[in-house]
């Protein structure tokens, strides 16, 4: 770590704790503690947000006028075909059945279809145009398609990595090593995060949905070697929605509002004897906690909003849905949370494609479509942006060899849409190949997209680094970005 | 450090010197230093072009070498106004301006004035520090007296030492990782003896809870885990390794030998089975079982993590950056990376899949228990791989009866059932092999109807063989627990088109073999085949069974009255009725067949021999050959009633070593595979390039190393060689590595702040002769860690209270000068222990496969292939010590994650130590913490004493060592005052907050009291002070 950047945490600390507190930290006593200890002050906060309040990140000032304050990014993990959603490809359904061309396919990485002969496989879904600007989607996706005039298609990604868990490291950290920081936590890291009671980073994982799905990893929201602060906090959809955020049985909320008290009262008297800066931070934590335990439950209430409102989603309260979790994901974003990263799995069709991808177009479509509109409403789309995006695409090429035919991992190229601040709405940009191999006319790089998000954010991508192991590390790595200006309005 | 508080009142240092990292400097010391002063701005600014990659050099010239920056007429030494550098860093054309604007680094006004003066005073390099062997500094040296030195030079005095309730706690959490108890506490404050403090300083060093203290950093490092980590991250048998490491700390093993054995404990002489579980080391990779991965891009993800690992564990290289390029700062070049990776080709692993169960552990009882079966077995197989001679007779007799059944079975044409059918739910599903085998429900009587279809001639003889199976009690045939059936009745009737279904009539039955045993209700006296169609389905309990014959085939033969034949869309219905009245004696695995021949069907041969060796049976016995002859013999002994009992001895032995492998823990160790996999230089760390060199093992260029062996034999290097050149006098770096690490362990920093990279990136070391000495001390002591620890803990330095003045704090806010102790958040694991222990909770037990303490359902739910349930552990490993926890990479517990725990996906040499609200919560709401808080609290109410000060003082010096100020025990009693009130009017709630937990509960009327001291122990639980250590 750097002297530099240790100045900058060191600043960053104080802030939280000025924002905890309300004043800089040095000592004990003062005003916090003061309303801390009155019953008022420990429960006045909660569950009213001041998004102006928020602490700053080390970036400071920007770089750049932001376009965006947060971002929804709906991962759509184990790799939806673009060939069957957005990338429609005549010529591939008119060699479908014949062999691939050795040209595009030679000296490139093969997954499950290694040693197996590769066969042109036609598109599976029919496509149709939407919206005013006329974007071709899958008839899968009317709800998707409702919004086609907001949102931008990019369908020239391409990524390294071409298995499951790889391919998510690079997709979210910028890099297939384990243990760097994930984009949200870059992003929080950066610019402090707006949610006063709330994590800066929060991920939600769809549940009850299904066949195998592929497993996803705690590291993909890690803050690797950033402050651990950053972290993705998991906001589950059963149980405690926090981990550890219900109290114990038999304690009420306002004997727990005792312990935390006392704790705070004994951890100021201990201050006074020993005068450690640490301990006024772990008072506010313990605040921040407590503070946590009502605000949470309440941001997660979704039985709250008008029926309409959950009509527009398809969701149901509590049902831990990816409908449900968009609908939270909106409620998040009015909190001012930095950076919400959505798990929908089981996108991963090697086989049965044709009975399966339905069913995943029917659990997430409607639901993006209602995101958009309902940001869009409420004044937020344009200081929102939203990413639609799997860790890769799939193969032109047919896979077989379980049961009803799917396709294999493919990382050549793909498809994503983004949405929301400062990008061009009703917008495609870059184009695969005329067999849908190759990212042919501007490509985009995974670096590329951070870049992009970055400055969206109000960052340079080049001059946000973070000191580790001797090197400036930078979620867009060491070989260059480049920001796409192509979609920017 | 660009300090945020005032420098005045110092002598006036260097500014960049603080840039560093190093807070103060000597006044004396008013000429440049190039490694202090000058490399780093250097590396961090002008290397990433003008340094050790040639790739990336830019106009040819580097920097780290002076003669070619000479060369290059970069500067000229002494004329800084003549110097090409100088000009660069001070113009004001962007154009020219060094480094560019386009990298976004930009040099301080202070370090363009150093670079100035450095190139005035003659632009002088030195090697950089951590490549030049440490040297032990002139004068008397020792820890004080360099600190001493040091802080004589800037101005600072030390802080007097703590009182001995600091010192004895401080003590026990660096070496222990526990609390004391109040009564070891008090001992030692009353130990009025010269060394009472070297005596208990000995006595911990000597605690079999110093190695498990220790090994927590070193797992961190070397990235111990119980899974593999990708994908599926699915368990793997590494936990010995963990016990290994505990042990040669406790057993204070010299580093150099904990080397060896880590890095190639399978191949050093007397290989042992301790040094191959200290070979594990090499397995402890992050690796994959995902479908699709393909085997190069892990071969090569696994070297390179190899690479990382030993550049982190033993040299704070950051070796891998090597891995697509030269280093960009450090002389590592990229061969070197690759010969590095190269000393591990030959460790044999499947790449992409499963890892093996590993190499067995057992203990010394176990072992010798093993042996003992291995002796006995040897005996018993020695015997049965005689020659019997006794045995001539039967054989021949045997092979001419086997013969006959198997011409006789040749008659005989299986059936494959169209339709199966049962009346009580029994699962039925038709084998490859056209058996019948029942699984699920398992009622005690059913009747079977299997039914035929298709053409039939002149069928006479209808045959129901019975089958063993592995999924049978005792392999079957039947589903009674003793591999019994009772087949009451066989029926069997012809339906012809939509005919009404005729009966077929059976005139005989025969069967291999009759039951006599247990005969007593049978009407028939017998068990016989005879009962099978006499007629009598209905509750009587008769019919054919085969007991004591469990485990073998047998068949019944029935005799047609009369020749059956049957049209292609007829069908025969065959309906197999079992009325015993005892449980479950059902069929478990059978198979029907036909004859035409009249012959057969009035004969039970016995069951024709397998394929094999009916053909063998065939050739005339004069004509077989040798390995004929053994295998019809073999298979014969494997028969043949005289070896019964030899045969059950065999048997009965495997199956206890089986039972006992099953006990014995396993763990992955390094074997060396037969071929060594091709390690070639990958460009640009591409592995889909194969156009790159092949590489053999080599050792890194750029230190000053050489081992003998290389100049006298050609034979390519060995993981030994790598692990005696890492532990090489000459290695610069092993030593400072360990004791800079070992050193954070009781001061909270390093010397050199960056634990993994002491190269050019990395900071020097603040105190560089202390670093070196200790270094020194290290190696000339043997490598003995205890010596250094020792040294370390005895010091005066060490022994400083942590309490800072303002005026420390502005001045030293980080205590990189050691003018007093450090204060820190206790490391995860220990806050766990910390809770447990002072609950008296803790399982001191050492070592063992990993707990799984309580963790929050669902937390699991994104792991799969396959889904994990997580089943917390039962009993005392319910309360063991943090580092036994269940290390799941990919999802680690989440109590460790909040307290900072690495998942151990990389080495981690470093921690971050965090303040978050995850800990509020996690200390507040764990069921570990609540079951902790109950403990505690009901041990107040047991042994605190009578009224509820008393209680308090008890409470307290359990878990702070100390007795609390009066204001603190206002707090503590207004809260106990209030939570008492509440649940006594609340008795529901105080009951609820009892449940559960591992606390006794006291009698009705003290529950409300004991609940209220539970909240008490809560706070006390969570307390900054409780889970610091000072």
């Amino acid at each position: 770590m750097s002297i530099a950047n240790e100045i900058r945490r060191l600043g960053s600390q104080q802030q939280t704790r000025r924002v905890f507190l309300g004043r800089a930290a040095s000592g004990i006593g003062g005003a916090a503690l003061a309303s801390l200890l009155s019953p008022g002050g420990l429960y006045a906060a909660a569950g009213k947000p001041d998004v102006k309040a928020g602490p700053k990140g080390v970036i400071h000032p920007l770089h750049y006028q932001q376009r965006v304050k947060r971002v929804i990014w709906l991962t759509m993990a184990g790799g939806p075909s673009h060939l069957e959603l957005f990338d429609y490809k005549p010529k591939l359904a008119e060699m479908d059945g014949q062999p691939m061309p050795d040209s595009l396919t030679t000296g490139q990485q093969v997954a499950q279809l290694q040693g197996q002969k590769l066969v042109c496989f036609g598109p599976q879904t029919k496509f149709k145009r939407y919206g005013k600007c006329g974007a071709e989607m899958t008839e899968l996706f009317p709800g998707v398609g409702s919004v086609a005039d907001e949102i931008c298609i990019i369908r020239s990604m391409f990524s390294e990595a071409i298995n499951h868990d790889p391919a998510h490291t690079f997709m979210n950290t910028g890099t297939q090593l384990v243990g760097r920081p994930s984009m949200g936590s870059w992003a929080t890291y950066g610019l402090g995060s707006e949610a006063e009671n709330l994590p800066g980073f929060v991920v939600l994982v769809s549940i009850g949905v299904g066949r195998s799905p592929q497993p996803i990893a705690a590291r993909q929201w890690s803050a690797g070697f950033l402050p651990s602060r950053h972290q993705g906090v998991h906001l589950r959809g059963a149980g405690d929605p926090v981990l550890y955020l219900q109290n114990p049985a038999g304690v009420s909320r306002e004997q727990q509002g005792d312990v935390i008290r006392a704790v705070n009262t004994l951890n100021a008297q201990h201050d006074a004897v020993v005068d450690d800066p640490e301990i006024s931070a772990r008072i506010a934590q313990y605040e921040m906690a407590y503070q946590m335990q009502m605000s949470v439950p309440a941001l997660v209430d979704t039985s709250a909003e008008p029926e309409s409102i959950r009509e527009m989603y398809g969701c149901t309260p509590g049902d831990g849905s990816f409908a449900s979790n968009c609908l939270l994901a909106r409620r998040l974003a009015e909190r001012g949370v930095r950076f919400i990263q959505l798990y929908h799995r089981d996108w991963d069709h090697h086989s049965q494609l044709r009975e399966e991808l339905p069913v995943k177009a029917r659990e997430t479509d409607r639901a993006c479509g209602a995101l958009i509109r309902d940001l869009k409403q409420r004044g937020l789309l344009d200081e929102t942006l939203v990413v639609w995006a799997g860790e890769f695409g799939r193969t032109p090429m047919s896979q077989r060899d379980k049961g009803s035919p799917g396709r294999d991992h493919h990382n050549k190229g793909f498809t994503i849409w983004m949405a929301g601040g400062g990008v061009k709405r009703g917008f495609s940009y870059g184009a695969t190949d005329e067999l849908g191999y190759h990212a042919a006319v501007n490509p985009v790089s995974v670096h590329d997209l951070h870049a992009t998000v970055l400055q969206q954010l109000g960052v340079d991508h080049a001059r946000f680094s973070e000191k580790f192991q001797g090197l400036d590390w930078r979620l867009t790595g060491v070989e260059g970005a480049r920001v796409l200006k192509g979609i920017l309005s | 450090m660009n300090r945020i508080y005032s420098l005045s009142g110092l002598a006036r240092p260097l500014v960049a010197a603080l840039l560093l990292g190093s807070a103060f400097v000597s006044p004396a010391a008013n000429s440049v230093n190039f490694n202090r002063d000058i490399r780093p701005i250097l590396s961090d600014n002008c290397f990433s072009c003008h340094g050790p990659d040639q790739n990336r050099r830019k106009a040819k010239l580097r920097l780290d070498v002076r003669e070619e920056a000479i060369a290059m007429k970069a500067f000229v030494p002494g004329k800084p106004k003549d110097s090409e550098l100088v000009k660069r860093i001070l113009t004001d054309d962007e154009d020219d301006l060094m480094p560019p604007p386009e990298s976004h680094k930009k040099l301080t006004p202070a370090q363009k004035e150093l670079l100035q003066r450095w190139v005035a005073e003659g632009a002088e390099y030195q090697s950089h520090w951590a490549y030049a062997a440490p040297k032990r500094p002139v004068g008397k040296g020792g820890i004080d007296v360099l600190v001493q030195e040091r802080l004589k030079e800037i101005g600072l005095k030390p802080s007097p030492q703590a009182d001995r309730r600091t010192l004895a706690r401080r003590l026990w959490l660096d070496l222990l990782g526990l609390p004391p108890k109040p009564q070891e506490v008090d001992a030692f404050v009353n130990d009025k003896s010269s060394d009472a403090y070297g005596k208990l300083v000995g006595r911990l060093l000597a605690s079999p809870h110093y190695g498990e203290r220790m090994a927590i950093g070193w797992l961190d490092v070397v990235r111990f885990a119980d899974t593999i980590g990708y994908h599926s991250d699915n368990p793997r048998n590494v936990h010995p390794y963990r016990d290994y490491v505990i042990k040669a700390f406790n057993e204070n093993k010299r580093f150099d030998q904990f080397t060896r054995e880590q890095l190639a404990g399978d191949l050093l002489p007397n290989a042992s089975q301790e040094t191959r579980v200290g070979s594990a080391f090499n397995r402890l990779i992050l690796s994959t079982e995902e479908g699709g991965a393909q085997s190069k891009d892990y071969e090569q993800r696994y070297l390179t993590d190899r690479v990382r690992a030993v550049g982190t564990v033993w040299l704070a290289q950051t070796i891998g950056c090597a891995q697509c390029h030269d280093h960009k700062f450090d002389p590592t070049s990229q061969r070197d990376f690759y010969s590095m990776g190269a000393f591990f080709a030959d460790i044999k692993e499947p790449i992409v899949g499963k890892r093996e169960s590993g190499l067995l552990v057992p203990s010394d009882k176990e072992a010798a228990e093993l042996a003992r079966l291995d002796a006995k077995l040897a005996k018993a197989q020695k015997d049965y791989d005689a020659p019997h001679p006794e045995l001539t007779s039967v054989f021949t007799k045997w092979q001419a009866a086997s013969l006959v059944a198997a011409e006789s079975n040749e008659n005989w044409k299986q059936t494959k059932p169209t339709k199966v059918a049962s009346t009580n739910g029994v699962k039925l599903t038709v084998q490859k092999d056209n058996s019948i085998l029942a699984s699920d429900k398992n009622p005690t009587n059913d009747t079977y109807t299997v039914t035929l279809t298709g053409a039939l001639e002149e069928v006479v003889g209808l045959r129901l063989e019975v089958l063993p199976d592995d999924s049978l009690p005792t392999k079957g045939p039947g589903r009674a627990t003793n591999g019994n059936f009772v087949l009451s009745e066989v029926t069997a009737t012809v339906t012809r088109g939509k005919e009404k279904p005729e009966p077929v009539k059976f005139t005989g039955a025969r069967a291999t073999f009759e039951q006599t045993v247990a005969n007593g209700k049978s009407p028939a006296r017998k068990w016989t085949a005879a009962s099978a169609i006499a007629g009598d389905a209905k509750g009587k309990p008769s019919g054919w069974s085969v007991l004591p014959e469990a485990g073998k085939a047998q068949h019944l033969v029935l005799e047609l009255a009369a020749p059956l034949t049957i049209g292609k869309g007829d069908t025969l219905t065959v309906e197999l009725k079992q009325n015993h009245t005892e449980k479950e004696h059902l069929l478990g695995r059978f198979r029907l067949a036909t004859t035409t021949n009249a012959e057969c069907a009035r004969v039970a041969h016995p069951p024709a021999p397998p394929t094999e060796i009916v053909t063998i049976l065939k050739v005339a016995a004069d004509k077989r050959s040798g390995a004929q002859k053994d295998k019809l013999f073999d298979h014969y002994k494997g028969l043949v009633p005289e070896l019964a009992s030899l045969r059950t001895q065999i048997a009965d032995i495997k199956k206890a070593k089986k039972d006992l492998d099953a006990k014995i823990p396993k763990c992955l160790v390094t074997v060396t595979a037969d071929t060594r996999r091709t390690v070639r230089l990958l460009p640009r760390g591409n592995w889909m390039d194969e156009s790159g060199p092949v590489m053999q093992p080599a050792l890194p260029a750029f230190l000053p190393v050489s081992l003998k062996k290389e100049a006298k034999t050609n034979a390519p290097l060995t993981r030994l060689d790598l692990a005696d050149w890492m532990i090489a006098k000459e290695n610069p770096l092993t030593a400072r590595v360990f004791v800079n690490r070992v050193w954070k362990q009781f001061f909270g920093i390093g010397l050199s702040k960056v634990l993994d990279d002491m190269g050019a990136q990395g900071e020097p070391p603040v105190n560089p002769a202390l670093l070196d000495w200790l270094a020194c001390e290290f190696m000339d002591s043997g490598w003995d860690i205890k010596h250094i620890v020792r040294t370390i803990v005895m010091s005066g330095t060490y022994q400083q209270v942590s309490i800072a003045s303002k005026e420390m704090q502005a001045r030293d806010p980080f205590n990189r000068e050691l003018a007093r102790q450090s204060r820190w958040r206790l490391d995860a694991e220990l806050v766990r222990d910390n809770a447990l222990s002072v609950a008296g909770l803790l399982v001191p037990k050492i070592g063992g496969p990993s707990v799984k303490p309580y963790q929050p359902d669902g937390y699991w739910e994104n792991l799969n292939f396959p889904t994990r349930t997580y089943d917390a552990s039962k009993g005392e490993d319910q309360y063991r010590r943090g580092l036994y926890t269940w290390w799941q990479r990919s999802f680690l517990h989440p109590s460790m994650v909040a307290f900072d725990a690495p998942s151990r996906e990389e080495c981690a040499a470093e921690r971050n130590r965090s303040n978050i609200p995850q800990q509020a919560l996690v200390l507040l709401n764990d069921p570990t913490y609540l079951d902790a808080a109950r403990a505690l609290g009901a041990r107040i109410v047991k042994d605190g004493g009578s009224d509820p000060a008393a209680r308090i003082n008890w409470a307290w010096k359990q878990t702070l060592s100390r007795t609390p100020r009066p204001d603190e025990l206002a707090t503590v009693r207004q809260l106990f005052n209030k939570h008492l009130g509440q649940y006594k009017a609340d008795a529901k709630a105080a009951e609820t907050l009892l449940k559960g937990g591992a606390a006794a509960l006291p009698p009705e009327s003290k529950r409300a009291e004991l609940a209220a001291w539970i909240s008490v122990a809560r706070v006390l639980i969570n307390l900054h002070e409780t889970i610091t250590r000072s």
